[in-house]
């Protein structure tokens, strides 16, 4: 196997784009990524989404959408795992180019969610979950989320605004990133008084319905051919599953998958959880973020949040997370999200973060999950 | 010889009722429309959630039902819902209850409509099959949510509710047949057209000409053919429509109060329709005591009656308590306003 | 409409239909052909009894389409006393009075219509225990 590097990142501004298309904003995410890398070609394209049949009408993105750049002919596949597609393109990218089948990947996530009606985007995001035996009971992918916000916080004896950090730290970080979707700063006050979805979970803590896409491009590690200076290698590619539906955990509290890519992560790397400089977690609800550091080694059991709370998380903490906004702020256009992970991670070890520069960073760790962390994927940069 | 009796002797297994937990309030359906124009005819009436219809609440009582006849649903040899509010215009609720209690497969299943009698109509069928020994067990119910215009009189009594019952060899019987006697006549006092949303009935030709005349027809009919008097009943059930009608029946079949109030329950839970009668006997059936002669007489629009004279037996005792009694359901209730009831009925114009 | 497709599992809506590992006991709902403890591919089907304790619950103010009409509405996770744990709506409850390990059991309600002139999906719920016998 190859060493493989990231040698472009492109990406369009997260939001609600309703005069733009799927094609329209996969275009703009890859025609940058691969201006930044300083090629006019790859080998193939992998596409990360989840959603595009059910809400665009449209699936065979990779042949559509590497039309789209200039590259029809090319190997062009879609990549789909639930909420955590961008991680899955991601990682398949990885695979080709690490195998020594190709010399240049584009690895592209691109989501629309805005094209149809708020209650047609909640069924068909709910159908990351397990249709026979939680969709069918009209139990919505936020209310997965909350059944395990309430049973943890009872088990751990919190309350709501023990979560709160999370979503200050995502919201406070979006604020210098253009392409976040929402930039301005949010107060516990604020955190507290907004409204349910599904208690415990309110707006706040979750993550919005919204469009984007982002783009990377991908080479072996000895053939960066002038690409070297920008250069950001992948240290480490790993992907777990657990089961679908939550019904089938033994323990629900525990994101086996997690546990199982980032074990497998650090083992590559070579390194340990408290290497890692800052970490793109998937925070598509506050419950998310907690349960993840748990299970990726960087909290004890039942002590997630307590990270946050000691204010452990921000840019100057011990281990900065969503450090461009999160899928909380930055926001989460599904099938995108893990490729826009991604690239922040990229932006962050080229030192081009700006105002959210995170001091001294060299590992960067992001974690992509589909469905209530049914597939995890992982990856660890370096620079 | 105008009775109905089988050869082969049968009576009552099990039985089980159902009542959703909703009440409206009359006079909150008054407040609604300044007033009733003929005062109030019950105080209260069951009203079903959003999630229950006239198949889950048989499943209920059929469970109940179950519970207490003590035998394996695969012994079931036909099973029949009466009822004038079935989900479905073409295909049966039977067949939904009947895979639910585990009884699908070697088994009749069908659903019967005869207005508020349809599920004493399915009791008769149901003796019969058993009786003539083509089936060992057969269970009938009667079961509605019905709906009344709004404003219409029938608004403030059309409830929610019914019973199951199963039938079976007389020597497991909680409750012996002694006999059964069925009167019908065209008598156009009620009725729903195909496609029609609500019943039209004729006021007060709903009264004499039809609820009294074949109720009476019914009961009497029954005592004459079996040689009782009502001094020979524990308990009567008459079909109840209002509170008013039964105990006009009652008096003038020489009934007395205390024989039809634990089976009147139409102040508390409305007209249950095809389930009215059946539900009153469930009722009766949970206090009742070895030896106790009980009479169960139907009324159902467009217009019949079917009256039955059962004898409790030992069984009884042993079987009440295996299943929720009638009255916990009965007492089991959340109040809700119009709005709420006009939501949870379906009268809010959606599209 | 999903009409096979429901159709097909109304032995699991109707009456918690799971299997059994003939091999090591474990007993699963939904059911499984391969045992998750011992891997045996020698399960049979098993009934369960519908009892149980609520391990998690949730009120929905935002619905899937289809549900919207059912709004507001309680979501569980119930924890059998056979062991695994079942996905359902509560029914028959305040949400203010529910708490986490309360008794439950399992009621057979209407679980959605795929519209006014659709099928009606019928299956297990669950509400708090209520003893009338």
């Amino acid at each position: 196997m190859r060493d493989v590097s990231v040698v472009g990142i492109g990406q369009a501004k997260v939001k609600e784009h309703w005069e733009r298309s799927l094609r329209d904003l996969a275009t703009e995410a890859i025609l940058g990524a691969l201006k930044d890398a300083h090629v006019d070609h790859a080998d193939a394209l992998y596409v990360g989404n989840m959603l595009s049949g059910e809400l665009a009408g449209q699936e065979n993105l990779g042949a559509l959408i590497a039309d789209q750049v200039g590259l029809r002919g090319i190997e062009a596949l879609k990549v789909e795992a639930a909420c955590g597609g961008g991680g899955a393109a991601l990682r398949v990218g990885y695979l080709a180019v690490a195998s020594g089948q190709f010399d240049v990947v584009i690895v592209a996530g691109a989501e629309k969610l805005t094209e149809t009606s708020n209650c047609l985007t909640t069924a068909s995001l709910a159908m990351a979950a397990d249709g026979d035996y939680e969709t069918i009971h009209g139990i919505s992918f936020v209310a997965l989320n909350a059944l395990l916000m309430k049973r943890y916080m009872y088990e751990y004896d919190l309350v709501p605004e023990d979560f709160a950090a999370f979503t200050l730290n995502a919201h406070a970080n979006a604020v210098n990133n253009p392409y976040a979707m929402f930039r301005a700063p949010i107060t516990v006050e604020q955190y507290k008084k907004s409204r349910d979805i599904a208690d415990p979970i309110s707006v706040m803590d979750s993550a919005p319905i919204c469009d984007g896409a982002a783009a990377l491009v991908l080479m072996p590690t000895n053939r960066l051919n002038g690409n070297g200076a920008r250069a950001i290698k992948i240290a480490a590619s790993a992907s777990g599953t657990d089961s679908l539906g939550l019904q089938d955990r033994r323990d629900p509290l525990w994101l086996s998958a997690v546990e199982i890519s980032s074990q497998k992560a650090y083992a590559q790397a070579g390194i340990a959880p408290q290497d890692v400089d800052l970490f793109e977690v998937h925070d598509a609800f506050s419950i998310m973020s907690v349960m993840s550091l748990e299970a990726a080694g960087f909290a004890e059991r039942g002590r997630g949040a307590l990270l946050a709370r000691e204010g452990q998380i921000g840019i100057q903490g011990k281990l900065p997370l969503s450090t461009m906004g999160g899928l909380k702020a930055r926001g989460h256009p599904v099938g995108a999200t893990g490729v826009y992970q991604a690239v922040e991670a990229v932006t962050q070890l080229r030192g081009q973060a700006g105002k959210n520069q995170v001091p001294d960073a060299h590992i960067a760790m992001t974690q992509s999950l589909g469905g209530v962390a049914a597939n995890a994927v992982t990856h660890i940069f370096t620079n | 010889m105008k009775l109905m009796k089988p050869k082969r002797d049968v009576g009552i297994i099990g039985y089980g009722a159902y009542v959703p937990r909703f009440r409206i309030r009359a006079e909150e359906i008054a407040r609604v429309w300044g007033g009733a124009e003929d005062g109030l005819p019950i105080e209260e009436k069951a009203v079903p959630g959003l999630d229950e219809d006239t198949v889950t609440m048989s499943i209920e009582a059929a469970r109940n039902a179950l519970a207490r006849a003590g035998i394996d649903p695969q012994q079931l040899r036909a099973l029949w819902v009466g009822s004038e509010s079935h989900p479905y215009a073409v295909k049966p609720s039977s067949t939904i209850v009947a895979d639910a209690i585990g009884a699908a497969g070697s088994i009749l299943a069908g659903d019967w409509e005869f207005a508020c009698k349809a599920g004493t109509e399915a009791l008769q069928a149901a003796i019969g099959l058993v009786g003539s020994e083509m089936a060992e067990y057969a269970m009938a119910i009667g079961m509605d949510t019905a709906q009344g215009r709004p404003h219409d009189a029938l608004e403030y009594t059309a409830g929610a509710g019914g019973a199951a019952y199963i039938v079976g060899p007389a020597e497991n019987a909680l409750a012996i047949l002694e006999g059964s006697y069925s009167y019908v006549t065209d008598t156009p006092d009620f009725f729903r057209r195909e496609h029609q949303h609500y019943p039209q009935h004729g006021n007060r030709f709903t009264g004499e000409p039809a609820y009294f005349d074949h109720t009476l027809r019914g009961a009497q009919g029954l005592l004459d053919e079996l040689g009782y008097k009502p001094s020979d009943f524990a308990y009567a059930i008459f079909h109840q429509p209002n509170v008013k009608f039964p105990q006009t029946a009652a008096k003038k079949l020489g009934f007395k109060p205390e024989q039809i109030a634990p089976g009147l329950l139409t102040n508390k839970i409305g007209n249950t329709y095809s389930g009215a009668a059946m539900i009153g006997a469930t009722a009766v059936l949970d206090i009742a005591k070895p030896g106790d002669r009980i009479l169960m007489c139907s009324f159902g629009s467009g217009a019949g009656s079917d009256a039955f004279s059962f004898v409790v037996t030992e069984k009884i005792r042993e079987r009440v308590a295996k299943a929720a009694k009638t009255m916990w359901y009965v007492s089991r209730r959340e109040v809700i306003d119009y709005a709420l009831y006009a939501r949870y009925r379906g009268k809010l114009v959606m599209n | 409409m999903d009409l096979a497709r429901n159709w097909r599992l109304k032995d699991q809506r109707f009456r918690l239909e799971g299997t059994v590992c003939a091999e090591c006991g474990a007993k699963f709902f939904p059911p499984r052909q391969v045992c998750t403890e011992c891997k045996s591919t020698n399960l049979t089907p098993h009934e369960f009894d519908g009892h149980g304790e609520l391990y998690s619950f949730t009120t929905l103010r935002s619905a899937p389409m289809g549900y919207e009409d059912q709004l507001p509405y309680v979501v569980g996770m119930v924890k059998l006393d056979e062991g695994p744990i079942v996905e359902a709506q509560i029914t028959d409850v305040n949400p203010d009075a529910l708490k986490i390990g309360q008794r439950v059991e399992m009621v057979t309600r209407k679980l959605r219509a795929y519209g006014d002139d659709g099928v009606i999906v019928y299956g297990y719920k669950f509400r708090p225990v209520a003893n009338g016998a």
